[in-house]
């Protein structure tokens, strides 16, 4: 009952649309589909999407796990609100995101003043999609790594100590690895979110074809072209990249669940 | 190794955890560290450990003075009531992970931290599970791979917190025997918290018996049993009875009866203390104490009266046999075979 309520469900909501995509995009054909996919505005599109991603997702990781472990470790005042601000991007409607980045980083905004002198533009370039991505990411990592790191008892770096370990030792061999499925999934979320975002990028990427366009801004402009199929194309290969990329995630996750029993 | 703990006081924000507690420990001895909860046993237990820092005095690990160490220098085995093993390392990667983590000069080779880590597996009977995770374990197997990593590193103390509490009953006695031998064959001095007055008994040289961050009573376990010497330890270890008395010229005074008890105590309000199994039924009272019976149960071999003594009313519990005849609103008069006296503060 519950089974087959949960798979109607996502029938509904995820399959059926999912499948539109495909049927919509076969109509192209392979030859036709190969077409889009090896055009060089297509495969830029596709390099910039998914390169920034990774970069912001793997900077998420480093910084994620750094902030849940301020949080999960140390008390000190106005941690609550910190806590609390780790979630306004999830909140903050990601154009508001877009453009207060833009302003901050564009060549008279506060930051960006700054460094246009020593050369480094941020706004209009690939530097300022993933600063967005990294914003919009962030709290993915750091949720998902939180819970997990509350459950770690002081008591296991308590042993490490008397063992002999230093205080690297601890961190790199006993609390990490310890973190890692936690780690991927985090990393998995942000990366995922990351490739699909439209909002906050727009307005900062500055949208050059080559350049800074991402995927899914391509297939906006399919759209307005009235290029339905072209689009879908663009969006069939992503949601195939994408699920690739979550499926071998996943994989991790269950071999290192099965080898470290954590089931239970 | 001798450990010698010398005038150390511990504040935790301000709130005194231990008052100036002084205790020595000689090589090769098991010492149990006795106390109900918040008696300061475990802070004791963590500052030999080097995991507190005392706010005053200091650790001596034979005449070198430990409290100048990191906890990673003083080569402590230390072992967490919930085991803290590394749930994502084997056993036998939990076992060698101190031999591992040396410094590559000390460091054996991994043949040999294999080797020796395997042997411990066997010394603690648990052969043949190398390749498991500790989730993979019961509960009492966890804490033998927890003390098999404690002994990895050779350390020069074992140092035990609460190591059974965690465990049911019945792998907990067994537990409690096992210990026992391990500690004979190796010798190791070991020091071991626990709230269980059978445990620290059954297994321990000597016994701590801590209350309130203080040091109560040190001794072997029949020291502590036959001669409490406060009412902290008369009612902590072991059953007791108490009563309201009075001294006068070293005579015990019950209300206004002599109870043909001396004592050395001071003149004054005090209150008299004994073991509810060591009493003696007497007939007709000169020199006794009679209570009527409000309550009687059977306890294993014996039964177990509640006696109302005196116009005071005061309560206490003695022992008589199975087969007594007493009931309730029957009198019985008894007298204390073990007992003292204690002035009331």
């Amino acid at each position: 009952m519950t089974l087959g309520f949960t798979l109607a469900y996502l029938t509904l909501i995820v399959l059926i649309p999912l499948a539109g995509l495909v049927w919509r995009s076969a109509s192209l054909g392979w030859g036709g589909m190969w077409h889009v996919a090896t055009d060089a505005r297509t495969l830029n599109a596709l390099k910039i999407s998914f390169g920034t991603s990774l970069v912001a997702a793997l900077i998420n990781v480093v910084f994620g796990v750094i902030v849940a472990w301020v949080l999960v470790r140390y008390r000190f005042p106005g941690r609550r609100i910190i806590d609390a601000i780790v979630d306004l991007p999830f909140a903050l409607p990601t154009a508001v995101a877009g453009i207060a980045l833009t302003a901050l980083y564009s060549k008279n905004g506060w930051i960006g003043r700054w460094l246009d002198p020593l050369g480094i533009k941020v706004a209009f370039t690939p530097i300022g999609i993933t600063i967005a991505l990294i914003f919009i990411g962030l709290p993915f990592v750091v949720r998902t790594v939180q819970p997990v790191m509350e459950e770690i008892r002081k008591e296991v770096e308590e042993a490490a100590a008397t063992l002999g370990a230093t205080r690297f030792q601890t961190i790199s061999r006993v609390l990490l690895p310890g973190l890692t499925p936690a780690i991927l999934t985090g990393f998995a979320l942000a990366f995922a979110r990351a490739v699909g975002e439209y909002g906050s990028v727009i307005f900062i990427a500055g949208n050059l074809p080559y350049i800074s366009e991402i995927a899914p801004l391509l297939i906006v402009i399919r759209l307005e072209e009235f290029d339905y199929t072209g689009a879908t194309a663009i969006a069939a290969i992503m949601l195939l990249i994408s699920f690739t990329m979550l499926f071998v995630i996943n994989l991790i996750q269950a071999w290192s669940r099965r080898r470290y029993g954590y089931a239970t | 190794m001798d450990v010698r703990v010398s005038g150390v006081r511990k504040e935790f924000d301000r709130f005194p955890a231990l008052h100036d507690v002084s205790l020595d420990i000689s090589s090769g001895e098991l010492i149990a560290l006795l106390g109900p909860s918040g008696s300061g046993k475990t802070t004791l237990l963590r500052l030999i450990a080097g995991l507190e820092t005392p706010t005053e005095g200091k650790v001596f690990f034979g005449d070198e003075d430990a409290s100048l160490k990191s906890v990673q220098e003083r080569n402590v085995g230390f072992v967490f009531q919930h085991y803290a093993l590394f749930r994502h390392m084997t056993v036998i990667d939990n076992v060698g992970f101190g031999l591992k983590v040396r410094p590559s000069a000390s460091r054996p080779s991994n043949e040999e931290i294999r080797r020796r880590s395997s042997e411990l597996l066997d010394f603690v009977q648990l052969g043949g599970l190398e390749k498991r995770y500790p989730a993979q374990l019961s509960g009492g197997q966890r804490q033998r791979v927890a003390l098999a990593r404690a002994m990895a590193i050779e350390p020069r103390v074992l140092l035990l917190d609460e190591p059974f509490g965690a465990l049911d009953a019945k792998v907990r006695k067994e537990l409690r025997r096992w210990l026992r031998e391990i500690h004979d064959k190796t010798m190791h001095t070991t020091v071991f918290v626990t709230h269980d007055q059978d445990e620290a008994l059954e297994l321990a040289d000597r016994v701590v018996v801590m209350s309130q961050g203080k040091i109560e009573q040190i001794g072997t376990p029949d020291q502590v049993y036959d001669t409490p010497n406060s009412p902290f330890v008369y009612g902590f270890i072991g059953e007791s009875s108490s009563l309201s008395v009075r001294i006068d010229d070293g005579e015990v005074w019950l209300a206004d009866r002599a109870l043909g008890l001396k004592s050395d105590a001071p003149d004054g309000d005090a209150a008299l203390y004994f073991r509810p199994h060591d009493v003696e039924l007497v007939d007709g009272c000169g020199g006794c104490i009679a209570g009527t019976v409000i309550a009687s149960r059977r306890v294993g071999a014996t039964r177990r009266v509640e006696l109302e003594i005196g116009g005071a009313a005061e309560r206490v519990e003695i022992e008589i046999p199975a087969d007594h005849p007493a009931r309730e609103k029957s009198r019985i008069a008894f007298r204390p075979k073990h007992w003292r006296v204690f002035p009331k503060v």
